[in-house]
């Protein structure tokens, strides 16, 4: 039992090397043993949640070695918590995609789903590795997958793909320098022992340059304003069995990453000081949160859409930070389960429509509505809880993080909040519009083709045309819709349970 | 100002390189150079490390033999632990360049260019 946190990241690990193989002798073995991988980090999660419940925050050293000399994972309240939240949506995504995967991943399955076990075997690495360094690797393991991942999205994704590996491998890099100047500050790369050193020692200028580089660094990540800019065409281009998959967890995980350098590496009240770190991620938040949600108005792309709202919504995560009370530092982690939930929604809800109509501009949906119950249910529910309607998840991160921002005597937070909520609206309630209240275009009388309705994202297999294809559409496969509605289910529960999550797991491992 | 330039040397170094892979990567049309400029800034970060753990005078940091076997004084030896991270980080550039080039690879036979441009002029259409 004392072994369980190593099969987290472990279980995915081991797996990516078997899968490959695997799908080189037997190719439908492929997807079961992928999702078992995920299951099993997902497991183990739940058992380590349950045990630091019970028994507190508790300590794994890899290989028995204590920490100087070995690499340790810190598991306490908040990093198994975001941990059991991200591989549960990935396994909800990876199921419900499955259909994509078997067209896009073409004749090697194999490769597809060991890049995706990678993918979930540095996310959760990130979220629970003690040591500096050793976050360095699992940030690198986790975005070479992704580069891959997102690469094997045909013509288009190529070019985005390659662009966001260049732009990630600067954050990266960025991040490893910052640690550099703290290693050779502190002479330590485990994060408690650095921040015991950090906070004993008048902080020097090295220091501070280098939390400047790390928040650099995962900011470029995580796509946060003025960094996004490889996020929209990389989440537009990516296969549709990716962008549900990436989307919800990857840029979530940079921004944990941040939210875990601020609890545990570098001690209250380390960035008011000469780098007002805090300052610029609370303004550079507030400015991505009204970017974003304008940016994602004006696109009528479904999944660039999405995008924008994703720098939106990552923006929160920053506005946390930035406050820095145990409060918006709860909140910010509050977002990160909430954000995952409700983005997978809407993104598997994108690749289900995808999946049967083959549309992806919003005004071509008229009508889809009634057609199509259980995918643009969740839809629905996923973008009520964008907004922030009550009871879902949305609101209640967002009405913690203006509770924080009222106690900061930082008004505008409260104003850009709502007013995002409002902005969220103007986008997402207009696409439900279309969806629901709109009737379907008819099917075509004549042959001649509408090249103004014409869609440039055609599905690599069959390219139907525009009209009258919501007419004749029907729900997808069981096998879609059920995880589908899964997440959304837990994008209400996770906003009905939210106090239970705040005070039992999240206050606790947000306050020192 | 000179002994002021010597002390912070490494530092300089470092700074250069980092701006003139930054330069690579924004500032050059061609992907093939952009990979390049990747590489030398990653190479950066790998000297700045190197770097800061010399120690003049040092030795290998190898217990037994050079000093006789009782004697372990720590000054007489370099850190050992920033080459490992280096060796660890040289093999994570290694990865990341050799998927850039599989791209790039992928990118020439599907578009019959690497320049940025005219890429970005292909993805509008």
């Amino acid at each position: 039992m004392d072994q369980i946190p190593v099969f987290i990241p472990g279980a995915p690990l081991l797996l990516s090397l078997v899968v490959p193989l695997l799908g080189r002798a037997w190719r439908r073995s492929v997807f079961p043993v992928a999702a078992l991988g995920i299951a099993l980090s997902a497991l183990a999660s739940a058992f380590t949640l349950d045990r630091v419940l019970e028994g507190g925050p508790f300590r794994y050293w890899l290989g028995g070695w204590a920490p100087p000399v070995g690499i340790e994972y810190a598991l306490d309240e908040v990093s198994a918590f975001v941990s059991l939240a991200i591989t549960s949506v990935a396994l909800l995504a990876l199921i419900s995609t499955r259909r994509w995967a078997e067209r896009e991943a073409g004749d090697r399955p194999g490769v597809f789903y060991g890049l995706a076990l990678l993918l979930v075997a540095g996310l959760t690495g990130i979220v629970l590795t003690g040591d500096l360094f050793n976050l360095f690797v699992f940030l690198e393991i986790a975005s070479l997958a992704a580069y891959g991942l997102v690469f094997i999205g045909g013509r288009k994704a190529m070019v985005a793909g390659f662009r966001y590996l260049i732009i990630g491998s600067i954050g990266g890099t960025l991040y490893l320098l910052g640690v550099g100047f703290i290693y050779f500050a502190t002479g330590t790369l485990s994060m408690a022992e650095a921040q015991e050193l950090l906070g004993s020692s008048e902080s020097g200028r090295a220091v501070q340059a280098g939390a400047a580089f790390i928040f650099a660094g995962l900011g470029l990540k995580m796509g946060l304003v003025p960094l996004h800019l490889w996020l929209p065409d990389a989440y537009e281009h990516a296969p549709s069995s990716v962008n549900s998959l990436i989307a919800p967890v990857m840029t979530k995980v940079a921004g944990y990453a941040m939210l875990r350098m601020t609890l545990s590496v570098f001690p209250p009240g380390y960035f008011t000081g000469a780098v007002p770190i805090a300052d610029a991620l609370l303004v550079l938040g507030l400015i991505g949160i009204v970017f974003g949600s304008v940016a994602a108005a004006a696109q009528s792309d479904l999944r660039r859409m999405l995008a924008y709202s994703s720098i939106s919504q990552l923006a929160f995560i920053a506005v946390g930070i930035g406050l820095g009370t145990p409060l918006a530092l709860a909140a910010a982690l509050l977002h990160v389960a909430n954000h995952a939930a409700m983005k997978g929604t809407l993104f598997l809800a994108a690749a289900s429509i995808r999946l049967r109509v083959g549309l992806q501009r919003t005004h071509n949906l008229a009508g889809l509505g009634p057609r199509m119950p259980v995918t643009m249910g969740a839809f629905a529910v996923g973008a009520v809880a964008m907004v922030g309607i009550p009871p879902t998840a949305g609101f209640f991160s967002k009405w913690y993080m203006a509770q924080a921002g009222l106690q900061a005597g930082q008004w505008i937070v409260v104003a850009v909040v709502l007013a995002s909520s409002l902005l969220t609206a103007v986008y997402l309630f207009r696409a439900l519009e279309q969806v629901y209240l709109r009737p379907a275009k008819p099917e075509p009388s004549g042959r001649h083709h509408n090249g103004e309705d014409a869609e440039e994202h055609q599905p690599p297999s069959a390219a139907p045309p525009v009209r009258g294809v919501v007419a004749r559409a029907s729900e997808a496969p069981w096998d879609v819709w059920v995880p589908l509605a899964l997440l959304a289910a837990a994008t209400v529960a996770l906003g009905v349970f939210n106090a239970a999550i705040m005070e039992r797991v999240l206050l606790p491992g947000v306050t020192p | 100002m000179i002994e002021d330039f010597a002390a912070r040397f490494p530092y300089i170094a470092t700074a250069i390189l980092l701006v003139i892979g930054l330069y690579g990567m924004m500032g050059k049309r061609s992907l093939v150079k952009q990979v390049i400029g990747l590489t030398i800034f990653q190479s950066a970060v790998i000297l700045f490390f190197i770097s800061g753990s010399l120690l003049e005078g040092a030795t290998l940091p190898i217990l037994h033999g050079v000093h006789g076997p009782e004697h372990a004084d720590p000054d007489d030896f370099v850190n050992p632990l920033p080459h490992v991270l280096m060796l660890t980080a040289i093999v994570v550039g290694v990865g990341i360049t050799g998927v850039a080039l599989s791209f790039l690879i992928s990118i020439y036979r599907e578009f019959g260019t690497l320049d940025e441009r005219e890429l970005l002029d292909e993805m509008r259409k």
